[in-house]
C-alpha cells in the first residue's frame, strides 16, 4: 500500500489530505488484488486444461483466440454471465446468496498481506502470516452455507466432508510454516522473506532439514485446503456430483470457481514467500522481483496441476487418517525439531 | 449408529419432538456419474455409512426381446449389438452361436478365425472402458483418456472392417457379414502390440498406485458364494477366486484351439475378492485376449466367411435351446425357442450385469459412499445389457 501512497502523494502533491491518501492507496490496492484474482482465474483455467490436455495425450482447447485457445477462459466468462440464475425453490434464500461472497471474500481479503516485491505488499502486517491463515478460515463457514442453504443432499454430503477437511487441514498447514516464523522471529510477511535473501541455499526450505520436511507438509496440507485432487472431497464429482455447489448456476457459480483458483495461487505464493525465497532470485542481486515471485509461484500451481491429474483420489476416512495420524504428529515433530536444531547450531544464542 | 437406534428414531415421529436421528434417503441416479448410465440406486445413508441399497432399473428398457418375435433370425442381430453397447461383437458372437447351434451349421474356418479376433479386440476395447472408468470413479482423470486413446485404434479396425464404430451388425448366422480388409491381420497384430505396452503403462500409473490400492483393496469384497446366490460370472466370479471362464470351461467356436490361462483374484492386495481383484482380473484378461489374438492371426486360413449351405431367409427347426458365452462382463446366454417358422417365437436373454449388479444390495450395507461408488464401478455394468 505504500507504494501507491507514495505514487498518490507524488501525483497529487499536497492537495490531498492524508487520510485521503490512504483511503484511494488502499482501494486501488484492493482493487488490484481483485484484478489479480480474477487474472488467476483467467489465467489457471486456461492453464489447468492445457496441463490436462498434455497429460493425457490431447490438445485442450484450441479454437479461441488462435493461439492454443487463449482467449477460452474469456468466452466462458461471457458464457457463464449469461446464464439463468437459479435459486432453488427450498433454499434458504439469503444464506444461498450469501456463500459465494462469504468465501470470495475470505480469500480475497489474504491477498491483503501477500509481499508481491520490496515494499509492493497491500497491508504489510506484523501479525501477517496469522492474518492469512486467519482470514482463510472462512472458507468452510462459506462452504457449509452452500451446503446448508441449497437444500440438496449432495451440496450437504460436500458441505459436511468439504468443512471438515479445511478445518482438518488448517492445522498442519498452519504447523508447517511455524518452524520459519522460529527461525525469523517474526510473522511479518516482508521480513520473512527478506531473511531469505542470498541464494537459493539461504531459502527456509534448505535452512534445516525439518523445514524441508515442512515445506512438503504445507505443500500437501495446501493441496487439500484449496479442495483440489487427490484431496477434494467436497467435489468429488464421480460420488457427489459436484459437492456443495452442485446448485449454483451462473455468476454465483463462477464465484466458487474464482475463489478456488484464486487459492489455488495463494497458497502457492505463501508458499513462495515462506519457503522458497519470495521475490529473492536463485542467485545474485535482487533483479525484478515481482516476476520472480510470480514465476516461482506459478511453478507450484503448475505441481499441484500435475498432481491433480496424476493421482486417484482419496477416500474421506484416509484423508482424515493421514491428516490427524500423518501429517499433524510430523508437522510437531518439525517444530519440535527444527527448535532442537537452532539451539544446537546456536541460531538460538 | 446402531439399528435398533434407527428405528427407535422412526417410530418416535408422531411423539412430541425428541431428539432422533434419521437415515437420509438419497437418489444415486438415474442421473449420476458413478452410476455408469441411466440406473438409479436409491441408497439410505447414515452419514458417510450406507445403510441399505436398491437398484432401480429399466430406464434403458428397449423391448428388445418382444421386438424378435417380430423380426427374421437374422434381423435381430442389430438389436443384440444394442445389449451391451461396449462389447456389441461379444453380443453378435452370442446370438450367432445359439442360432448355428439350433441350426446345426458349420461355420466356415475363415469367419471363426476372424469371429474370434474381432470378439477379443472388443473384449479388451469394453475392459479398457472398465478400467479407464473405475480410474475415474476413484478420481483418476488421466487413464481415462489413456484407455480411450488405445480403444480408438480398435474401433479404427472395427470400422474398416464393418462400417461402424459403435454398433457393428458385422456377425451373421453362419459366418460374418464381409470378409477382411487387406493388412487386417498386419493392424491387429500392430494394435497387440501396441496394446501390450500401454498395459503395463496402465499398471504402473494406476493398478499399482498407493491410493489407488487403498482405494481398493478390501473393498466391497464378493465371496464366491455370493457370486452364486446371485449368479455373478465373468470378472466379479473370477476375481473372487474361481477360474470359471466359458471359453475355457464350456469352449464355443474355436476356443478350444487356442491356448490361453484364465485369470482369477488371489487377494494380492487384500482379500480375495475385492474391488482391486475385480479390477486385476480385466487388466491381466487383456494380456490373455492378445495372446489368443496373436494364435488366432497366425492360423487365419483363407476361403469363405459365410456358410453356402445357408439361405437369406433362415428357418430354424422347432425346439429350444439355451447357449452361453463369454462376453466382456460376464455369461451372456441367449435361450432360443423356436417353433419352425423364419422369426423366433420366444428369445430370451440372460444378461451378465443384470445379474452382477445385483450384488450390490447384499455388500453394500455397511460400506462408505465413497466405497459404494468403487464397488459400482468395480462391477463394469452396462445399462443397455440390463434393460435390454
Amino acid at each position: 500500500m505504500q507504494v501507491m501512497t507514495d505514487l498518490f502523494a507524488s501525483i497529487f502533491g499536497d492537495s490531498m489530505s492524508p487520510t485521503a491518501l490512504l483511503i484511494t492507496g488502499g482501494l486501488t490496492m484492493a482493487l488490484i488484488m481483485s484484478l489479480v484474482m480474477a487474472l488467476c482465474a483467467i489465467v489457471f483455467t486456461w492453464l489447468e486444461r492445457k496441463v490436462a490436455g498434455f497429460l493425457q495425450s490431447r490438445y485442450g482447447p484450441m479454437r479461441v483466440g488462435g493461439f492454443h485457445g487463449v482467449l477460452q477462459p474469456v468466452a466462458d466468462m461471457v458464457k457463464i454471465l449469461g446464464k439463468e440464475d437459479i435459486i432453488p425453490q427450498d433454499a434458504d434464500k439469503a444464506l444461498f446468496m450469501l456463500s459465494p461472497f462469504v468465501i470470495f471474500v475470505g480469500s480475497l481479503m489474504a491477498w491483503a498481506a501477500i509481499p508481491f516485491a520490496p515494499g509492493f505488499i497491500a497491508s504489510d502486517l506484523d501479525l501477517g502470516l496469522f492474518y492469512i491463515f486467519a482470514v482463510s478460515s472462512a472458507a468452510p463457514a462459506g462452504i457449509l452455507m452452500a451446503g446448508w442453504a441449497s437444500n440438496n443432499k449432495w451440496a450437504l454430503y460436500g458441505a459436511a466432508r468439504g468443512a471438515a477437511q479445511m478445518v482438518s487441514y488448517e492445522i498442519p498447514l498452519a504447523l508447517a510454516v511455524i518452524p520459519v516464523v522460529m527461525v525469523t522471529g517474526s510473522l511479518n510477511m516482508n521480513a520473512i522473506v527478506e531473511a531469505q535473501g542470498g541464494g537459493i541455499w539461504n531459502w527456509f526450505i534448505f535452512h534445516n532439514p525439518f523445514l524441508f520436511i515442512g515445506f512438503f507438509l504445507y505443500f500437501i496440507a495446501s493441496i487439500a485446503e484449496v479442495n483440489r485432487g487427490p484431496f477434494d472431497m467436497p467435489e468429488t464429482e464421480s460420488e457427489l456430483v459436484a459437492g456443495y455447489h452442485t446448485e449454483y448456476t451462473g455468476m454465483r457459480f463462477a464465484f466458487f470457481f474464482l475463489a478456488e483458483y484464486a487459492n489455488l495461487f495463494l497458497v502457492s505464493c505463501i508458499a513462495t514467500a515462506v519457503f522458497l525465497g519470495g521475490w529473492q532470485p536463485v542467485a545474485g542481486p535482487v533483479f525484478a522481483p515481482g516476476l520472480v515471485f510470480v514465476i516461482k509461484a506459478c511453478l507450484l500451481v503448475l505441481l499441484q496441476m500435475l498432481v491433480r491429474w496424476t493421482l486417484p483420489r482419496l477416500r474421506v476416512d484416509q484423508l482424515m487418517h493421514t491428516c490427524w495420524k500423518v501429517m499433524v504428529p510430523l508437522a510437531l515433530l518439525c517444530v519440535l525439531g527444527s527448535g532442537i536444531w537452532m539451539m544446537v547450531s546456536g541460531e538460538l544464542l | 449408529m446402531s439399528e435398533t437406534k434407527v428405528t427407535r428414531g422412526w417410530a418416535d415421529q408422531d411423539k412430541p419432538r425428541t431428539m432422533h436421528s434419521e437415515l437420509l434417503e438419497i437418489n444415486m441416479g438415474p442421473q449420476h456419474p458413478a452410476t455408469h448410465g441411466v440406473l438409479r440406486l436409491l441408497v439410505k445413508t447414515d452419514g458417510e455409512i450406507v445403510h441399505s441399497v436398491t437398484p432401480y432399473l429399466g430406464y434403458l428398457h428397449r423391448c428388445a426381446e418382444k421386438i424378435a418375435e417380430g423380426c427374421d433370425w437374422r434381423q435381430w442381430m442389430v438389436y443384440t449389438d444394442r445389449f451391451d453397447y461396449l462389447a456389441p461383437m461379444n453380443m453378435n458372437f452370442g446370438y450367432a452361436v445359439a442360432v448355428e447351434n439350433m441350426l446345426g451349421v458349420e461355420v466356415p474356418e475363415r469367419a471363426e478365425h476372424i469371429r474370434v479376433i474381432c470378439a477379443e479386440l472388443q473384449r479388451i476395447a469394453s475392459h479398457l472402458i472398465a478400467v479407464g472408468t473405475f480410474g475415474l470413479d476413484m478420481g483418476a482423470w488421466t487413464p481415462l483418456l489413456y484407455c480411450f486413446r488405445e480403444r480408438e485404434e480398435i474401433l479404427n479396425i472395427f470400422e474398416r472392417l464393418s462400417g461402424g464404430r459403435m454398433l457393428y451388425n458385422y456377425f451373421d448366422v453362419g459366418g460374418v457379414r464381409f470378409d477382411a480388409y487387406d493388412g487386417f491381420e498386419a493392424d491387429v497384430l500392430r494394435m497387440v502390440n501396441v496394446m501390450e505396452q500401454k498395459l503395463v503403462e496402465y499398471n504402473t500409473l494406476l493398478s499399482y498406485n498407493k491410493i489407488f490400492i487403498e482405494r481398493t483393496a478390501d473393498v466391497g469384497v464378493i465371496d464366491v458364494d455370493t457370486c452364486h446366490q446371485y449368479g455373478c460370472t465373468g470378472p466379479v466370479l473370477r476375481g473372487a477366486g474361481t477360474p470359471f471362464d466359458c471359453r475355457k470351461d464350456d469352449p464355443y467356436s474355436i476356443y478350444d484351439r487356442f491356448e490361453f490361462d484364465v485369470p482369477y483374484g488371489t487377494g494380492e492386495q487384500g482379500t480375495v475378492g475385492d474391488c482391486w481383484d475385480r479390477y486385476m482380473v480385466r487388466v491381466r484378461e487383456c494380456f490373455e485376449s492378445c495372446r489368443i489374438i496373436r494364435q488366432a492371426v497366425a492360423a487365419m486360413p483363407g476361403g469363405d466367411v459365410m456358410s453356402p449351405d445357408l439361405k437369406k431367409l433362415v428357418k430354424v427347426p422347432a425346439g429350444s435351446l439355451y447357449t452361453r458365452t463369454e462376453s466382456s462382463k460376464g455369461e451372456i446366454g441367449f435361450h432360443i425357442f423356436a417353433d419352425g417358422g423364419s422369426k423366433p417365437f420366444r428369445n430370451k436373454v440372460r444378461s451378465p450385469s443384470y445379474s452382477n449388479l445385483h450384488v450390490i444390495e447384499k455388500v453394500g450395507p455397511g460400506m462408505m459412499v465413497s466405497d459404494l461408488v468403487a464397488t459400482v464401478g468395480s462391477l463394469d455394468i452396462v445399462l443397455g445389457e440390463i434393460d435390454r
